[in-house]
Parts: C-alpha cells; structure tokens; sequence
C-alpha cells in the first residue's frame, strides 16, 4: 500500500495509506483529507481535485492525456507540476509520493 | 406571482424525474435552473461519457438520458425557468414564496431541493478584489456585443467560448487580444483556426502560456497584467475583459435558508426526503442521510418518495391512493396514452 502525503495549503501534512488501483484524489476523499473537492467524483469533467505533485515524482506518473489537460485549464493557479488527481493512479512504485494542495479548488 | 404544486431547484436528471413523479399523481411544477439548458451536470460536465448504472440501460450518455427524461416527462407541459437562480424562500402560512434573481416569483407548498453540488457559476481568475470590476467592464458572458464596438477587448481562457468570441468581436472592435495558459486550445479546432489566421490579419493579438497576475484600475480596468510560463511579464492596456474559464458549482443561496447542513449538503429524513423545514425537500446529489449514495438513481427513488409528501401538502382534502402506471387509469389519461 503506497504512502501518500498530502499537504495542505497552510502545511497541515496528512499521511495516508492509500491501497494500489485508488487515485490521489479517492484517498484523500476517503480519509477525511481536506482540500480536495472531487466535484464531478473522478470523471475527468472539472477541476476540483487540482493538486501539484512534488517534482521528483512527476516522471513516475502516467502522462497528461488530453481530457486532464483541458480541465486544467480551469484550475486555479496552475503550475508545471499541476495535475488532476482522480487521473494519478496508485502502484507501489508511488510509495512515499508527496503532493502539495493548492490554495483553493476552481 | 405563479401558483403552483411545487417548485423544483435543479433541472438535472433528479429533479427532471420528480417533475414525472408529481405529474402522475396530478401535481404540477415549475422548474428553475441557472444553467441556459436542462440536465444540469449530465450536459455541462459530461454529455458524451457513458453511464452504466442506470437500471435497464446497460449503457447512455449524460445526454441522451437528459433527452429520455424531458421525452419522459413531456405530457405534463413543465415550464422551466432556465438562466436564474433562486435566491430566497420565505414562509407564508402553509406555503413557501419563491422568488428568483430574475425576479420571478412562485407560491407553492411543495420547494423540492435538486440541486445537485449546488449552481453553476463562473470561474472567476485569481485577482484580488476583482468584484468592483464586474460593475463595470469585466464579463463572465455576452450579453450584447455592440458593447465591444471599437474597444480594446482582451479575453482569456482557451474554450470554445473564447475562441467563438474572438472571432465574432474582431469584427466590431478595434483589437482583440486573445490570453491562454498554454500553447493547445481545447476550442473546435476549425475556429481556432480562423483565430489564428485573423492574427496573421493583424486584427486579432494570440498569447499563450500567459496568466493573468493583475487586473489594475480604480473602477473599471485600464490595464491588464499576466506573466509567461518563462517568469516575463507584460502590461496590456484595455478597455474590458472577458474571462471565459468555465463554470464551477456553489451552494450558493441555499446554504441561507436555514436549512439544517451536513458538509455542504442538506439533511432529509428518509421517509419523504423533507428537511428540517416543511415542504422542503432535498433529492439528489444534495442531501445527506445515514447510507447516502450519490448516484443517479437513488434521487430518483428519493424522488419518487418526496413527491408522496407533496401531494399530501398540495392536497390537504384529497385522499391519495397508491396507483401503479401499468393499471391506473387516471395515470394513464394523465400521460396522454389512453
């Protein structure tokens, strides 16, 4: 079970253990974290579960498909490193992953 | 002032089946909706994904359910109150008054809640105090374009709305400037390209990888500031904004009702779905209760319950009896089949 970090925009860390095959976005949704919306809960149709994944880790997650792109154009204050995070599936290889949360969502 | 059964908040697929449950019990209703079109998320968020668990249709859209329901619900005439939102509910007697921001105004026992995460309103970017600036030349929408006429007109977002409208003002203004935060627009690719070959014209000004830092003046915005990807930044002079970055859903008014509130949803019983207040309802993804699943199909059984209720209020005198629609009459004249 990969460890998640979730820090929120005040830095209140949240560190959960999130099972393999859930999103960023249902473990945080499922454990109580704040600061993740999930309005559309997880289709890809809004912009509300935005999260910025610390750099180191950007290269071991799948690649913006075209869908999570245009909605993160409606983010609030996008960054290099912005994703949606019903898009970021969990595999062992994520353990430890660290993501910071924006100050607001949409 | 409009009389009626009952109200309905939320045109979406919840509150377009109790429109069906009201109807064949005899009762009427109004709907309201702040989008411009029924099917509230089906239709703005996700139209063409599929949907599998609605019972006996192995596999639809958001809109062709949206179509089925309005198909479904067609004998009983509802009028839809689209593009307001209602803003306050206040008692009289036995009934509740409704009234809209257009100013509509509704007298009714039965307001049944489906509002879904709340209404949809604009994105607005992230400018401090950007309020005062909506009073005067910052849009979210257009509403009469001869407004632009020979203006400086600059417009975000990378949508079909920014790109449809950049390409209709260029023909009236006196420059379009055109700011995404990337490079590929998500617009139908024939009107970007139209976009694009007004640039080439000159009429039109395209910058991307660009966001807006700033908007600068004291009552209506004289410049425009936004940054590159890159860290340089730019001033634009203007003389209005339209920032087109989508809509977002609100709780909006709702959460002024006094209704009793559970995160950001409305607590119900789950007998008929009433919350705290008599003749409010809440059905659909807005209520909460021990168990609640957010799914399309437990508000239409939330649905189904309230509308019980409703008649007992809207009918004080009359006594209901449960009928199914395979062998009642009265419910079968009231569908226009017999």
């Amino acid at each position: 079970m990969p460890k998640v970090t979730y820090i929120e925009f005040n830095g209140k860390q949240h560190e959960v253990n999130v099972e393999n095959g859930l999103s960023i976005m249902e473990g945080a949704v499922q454990n109580g974290v704040p600061g993740i919306d999930a309005d559309c809960g997880g289709a890809c149709a809004c912009a509300t579960c935005h999260v910025y994944v610390k750099e180191e880790w950007l290269d071991k997650l799948p690649e913006q498909g075209d869908s999570e792109k245009d909605m993160l154009d409606f983010a609030f204050e996008t960054k290099k490193n912005s994703r949606l995070s019903c898009q970021l599936i969990l595999e062992d290889k994520h353990d430890g992953i660290i993501v910071n949360l924006p100050e607001k969502q949409g | 002032m409009k009389k009626t059964d009952a109200v309905i908040i939320g045109a979406g697929p919840v509150g377009l089946f109790a429109v069906f449950e009201l109807g064949i019990m005899g009762l009427n209703a109004h709907v309201i909706d702040n989008l411009d079109k029924v099917g509230g998320q089906c239709i703005e968020l996700y139209p063409d994904k599929p949907i599998y668990d609605i019972p006996a249709l192995p596999e639809c859209t958001g809109e062709s359910l949206t179509k089925n329901l309005l198909k479904q619900i067609k004998p009983f005439n509802t009028e839809f109150h689209l593009n307001q939102r209602v803003e306050s509910l206040e008692k009289k007697d036995h009934n509740w008054i409704v009234t809209t921001s257009d100013q509509e105004k509704f007298e009714t026992p039965n307001v049944i809640i489906a509002a879904g995460v709340g209404s949809f309103e604009p994105r607005k970017p992230p400018i401090k105090n950007i309020e005062k600036f909506e009073k005067t030349n910052l849009y979210y929408a257009v509403k009469d374009k001869n407004k632009f006429k020979d203006q400086i007109v600059c417009i975000f977002g990378g949508g079909d709305s920014a790109l449809d409208w950049t390409v209709e003002l260029s023909k009236i203004a006196k420059k379009v400037i055109l700011i995404h935060r990337r490079d590929d627009f998500r617009a139908a690719q024939h009107t970007v390209g139209l976009a694009r070959d007004l640039e080439k014209e000159g009429k039109v000004e395209i910058l991307t990888c660009y966001q807006p830092l700033d908007f600068k003046g004291d009552e209506s915005i004289k410049t425009v500031e936004v940054k590159h990807d890159d860290g340089q930044q730019k001033n634009i002079e203007v003389d209005s904004v339209l920032a087109f970055f989508g809509l977002k859903m609100e709780l909006g008014p709702i959460a002024h009702w006094g209704l009793d509130l559970e995160a950001k949803s409305l607590k119900v019983n789950t007998e008929n779905f009433e919350t705290n207040e008599k003749g409010i309802f809440a059905i659909g993804d807005i209520c909460a209760y021990p168990g609640k699943l957010k799914l399309i199909l437990s508000g239409f059984h939330e649905g189904a319950l309230c509308a019980q209720e409703c008649f007992k209020r809207a009918k004080p005198d009359e006594k209901y009896v449960f009928r199914f629609t395979t062998s009642s009459s009265d419910i079968q004249k009231r569908l226009g089949v017999k």
